[in-house]
């Protein structure tokens, strides 16, 4: 009687663990960082619930993966360092000279170079993220912010906010090689797909700046308009281009929607109501699904990008401000 | 440029010699911006336990100048900062006069209302521009209009104004007032009853403070006595320097809410303002000055800073058209504030939101949610268009 009994429960316990090891696998995880909390939320994108919460460093700003997703870095700000986090075993493994509150980067495709906003210094720090040591500091406008690398790798583009300029660093040579003045404090960069448009919001301007990236010129302004919220309220911040070029998506702050346009056409297509102060955004793997986080609400709303509708919102921990899936 | 120098910590400083050079190298529009101070002395006050710093207003027009340099320097346009703080009027115009002969034709000045009409009617007749970071009188708003003069300050009917917006969300319509007699306290106080007018408050009592005792020691005898009035929701006390009114909290007869210069303060800004970016705008303050940034700090910040983003955004340094391009529609300017700053194109005054604080923390943000208003609710705090006299943006600032 025993033997069988043992041989179920065994046969029980694997089944369950290839369970899990198969959700776990299948699942994608999305990560949070919690401005005010220390904490990074991870939420299950099949169940769309928080599964777990990691302390981390003061003031988590920008969030980004390595190419094969075993690493997690993190821009503690207020610890002045970059954190490296191993994404199995949610251990931080060792730290990165950052520079001073580095607040956003963005990676190389290399997989090694990090180029890092230090906001209270005017520079911009490139880490070599194997060696950990600082391959250069570009001196750039105040309150650097926003980073985009081109597909390519060939253009990092930085925003500083007050001197209200994008700086477009040569990835060669490290230096400083055109400006471009957009409206008032831009936040964010983001490049299409194909590397051809530069997309560059402007969060007190309330505009976002389409840039033809082989002319460096601005081709068009895009302006918001939602009726019963005040224009001064519209800050434009994150944006997301889908890879197909069909979609753009951009986050409208504390006018608390998200606007949806049409990357082909230019013409904003719709606003969706999130959380409030919405800030930043990130698609999962397939690009279905289109998560926000918004600051003065706590929470992340997740849009169904097919139907162009939000589905959900989930509470995460005290400001949330960046999000990033892992597959 | 020692003078701003010697302050600096060593890596800054050095940072700062860089960028000098590179500046150097490339700079071909020199823009030169004077910075003109009253020292005053200050009466002696009964909470004069934490002195208010002397430099305030000198130290964010020099904040002001790096931040202007931190983006000129991509497109070869370069500030300096000339900085003359004397304790007489006319000691400083003849600085002005002599700056005036070098073609410095944009001025900030950190000086009462008299002193700065003195200033104003001195360079009628001219291009020159000036920014007024030092008096939040509000007669400048809305009679004596000065053609030459825009107010980074905010009015203090602004002020009163964005206190009593919250005032009224919160239900506090009954005030007591207490006034101190220094026309200061007086001009807060007159503030406070337009603005308690304006939106519907009603003054249920009003004392004049006279006493000469020192409070440290006697406020817990003289103040429940003093606050014995009709009843009130909250009491309001205008006094700007800080005499009586830190005592006046805790000390009512009634166990109610102290506003206005003291307890709950509608201010242009403080350390505890953080949002919205702010927090970058205090730390690279406090690592420059090594304290606080002040109202004053900010008012003197954003003069350097509309004068930046304006040459900026117009590509001419020149005073006249400057003074254009700031009064227009166009003009935008990020002040840490949640909004795009402005200026009334009637009276000069840059549109803010104004924060509501104490000590420790930020409380509220004025406008208040549901006071509208057709052009921008910004413009239901201080002095509108129909209540003003002055229309600046249809003359040229030599007019007078």
């Amino acid at each position: 009687m025993k033997k069988p009994l043992l041989f179920t429960t065994s046969i029980a316990s694997v089944a369950s663990a290839l369970a899990l090891a198969a959700s776990q696998a299948l699942a994608a995880t999305a990560y949070v960082s919690n401005e005010k909390d220390n904490s990074l939320s991870l939420i299950d994108l099949d169940t769309m619930k928080v599964v777990k919460t990691i302390p981390v460093g003061q003031r988590p700003r920008g969030i980004i993966f390595n190419k094969d997703y075993s690493r997690l870095y993190i821009c503690a700000s207020d610890d002045d360092t970059v954190q490296v986090m191993d994404t199995a075993t949610h251990k931080i493994i060792g730290e990165l000279p950052s520079g001073e509150d580095p607040e956003q980067f963005a990676l190389h495709p290399d997989d090694r170079r990090l180029y890092i906003s230090n906001e209270d210094d005017a520079l911009v720090t490139v880490v070599d993220t194997l060696t950990k040591t600082v391959i250069a500091q570009i001196d750039v406008g105040v309150e650097p912010e926003g980073v985009g690398i081109s597909p390519d790798g060939s253009l990092a583009i930085n925003t500083s906010e007050t001197t209200s300029m994008l700086h477009w660093i040569d990835t060669e040579t490290n230096e400083v090689v055109h400006n471009t003045r957009v409206d008032q404090r831009p936040r964010h960069v983001e490049f299409s797909h194909d590397g051809k448009q530069l997309w560059a919001s402007s969060e007190i301007g309330g505009s976002v700046a389409v840039i033809d990236v082989a002319s460096k010129e601005i081709t068009k302004k895009l302006k918001f308009k939602i009726r019963g919220i005040h224009p001064d309220k519209i800050q434009p911040v994150g944006v997301k281009i889908t890879d197909d070029g069909r979609y753009a998506f951009v986050a409208l702050g504390p006018a608390n929607h998200v606007a949806v346009i049409d990357a082909k056409s230019l013409q904003v297509l719709d606003y969706l109501l999130v959380g409030r102060r919405v800030w930043h955004m990130t698609f999962n793997t397939d690009q279905s699904l289109l998560l926000t986080t918004n600051g003065m609400s706590s929470d992340v709303s997740v849009i169904d990008v097919n139907r162009l509708k939000v589905i959900k919102s989930i509470k995460v921990g005290r400001y949330p401000w960046g999000v990033v899936v892992k597959p | 440029m020692a003078v701003v120098a010697h302050f600096l910590s060593r890596p800054v400083l050095l940072a700062y010699c860089l960028l000098l050079t590179s500046v150097m190298a490339n700079a071909n529009q020199e823009i030169p911006i004077g910075y003109l101070e009253l020292q005053q002395q200050r009466p002696p006050l009964l909470s004069n336990v934490l002195p208010e710093p002397e430099d305030s207003g000198l130290q964010g027009a020099r904040l002001g100048l790096a931040d202007n340099n931190g983006a000129g320097r991509f497109v070869g346009q370069h500030f300096s900062l000339l900085e003359a703080r004397l304790d007489n009027i006319d000691a400083l115009l003849k600085q002005a006069d002599d700056w005036q002969q070098q073609g410095i034709k944009l001025l900030v000045a950190n000086m009462p209302a008299a002193q700065l009409e003195q200033l104003s009617m001195h360079f009628s007749g001219t291009d020159t521009l000036i920014f007024n970071a030092g008096s939040p009188e509000d007669n400048l708003r809305h009679s004596r209009c000065l053609n030459n003069v825009l107010h980074t300050l905010p009015s203090r009917a602004m002020l009163t104004d964005a206190l009593t917006q919250w005032l009224m969300a919160k239900r506090l319509k009954h005030w007591l007032l207490i006034e101190g007699q220094r026309p200061n306290d007086k001009a807060y106080a007159a503030a406070l009853r337009r603005s308690a007018k304006r939106f519907g408050a009603k003054i249920v009592a009003s004392k004049e403070w006279t006493f000469d005792s020192d409070l440290r020691r006697t406020a817990q005898a003289e103040l429940p006595l003093f606050t014995q009035t009709k009843e009130y929701d909250v009491v309001v006390v205008a006094d700007e320097l800080g005499d009586f009114g830190e005592y006046v909290l805790y000390n009512t007869w009634y166990p109610r809410p102290v506003v206005g210069t003291q307890g709950l303060k509608p201010v242009s800004w403080h350390r505890v303002v953080e949002q919205w970016g702010a927090a970058q705008l205090q730390t690279r303050f406090e690592k420059m000055a090594t304290r606080w940034m002040t109202d004053g700090d900010y008012a003197a910040w954003l003069a350097i800073r509309s004068i930046g983003e304006a040459v900026a955004q117009q590509e001419s340094s020149e005073a006249g058209a400057l003074r254009g391009w700031l009064l227009g529609e166009q003009f935008q300017l990020a002040g840490y504030k949640g909004r795009s700053l402005n200026y009334r194109p009637w009276s000069g005054q840059l549109r803010q939101p104004i924060p509501l604080v104490h000590s420790r923390a930020l409380i509220s943000q004025s406008p208040q949610e549901g006071y509208l208003h057709p052009t921008t609710d910004l413009d239901t705090l201080g002095y509108d268009r129909p209540e003003s006299k002055c229309r600046i943006a249809e003359h040229t600032a030599g007019a007078n």
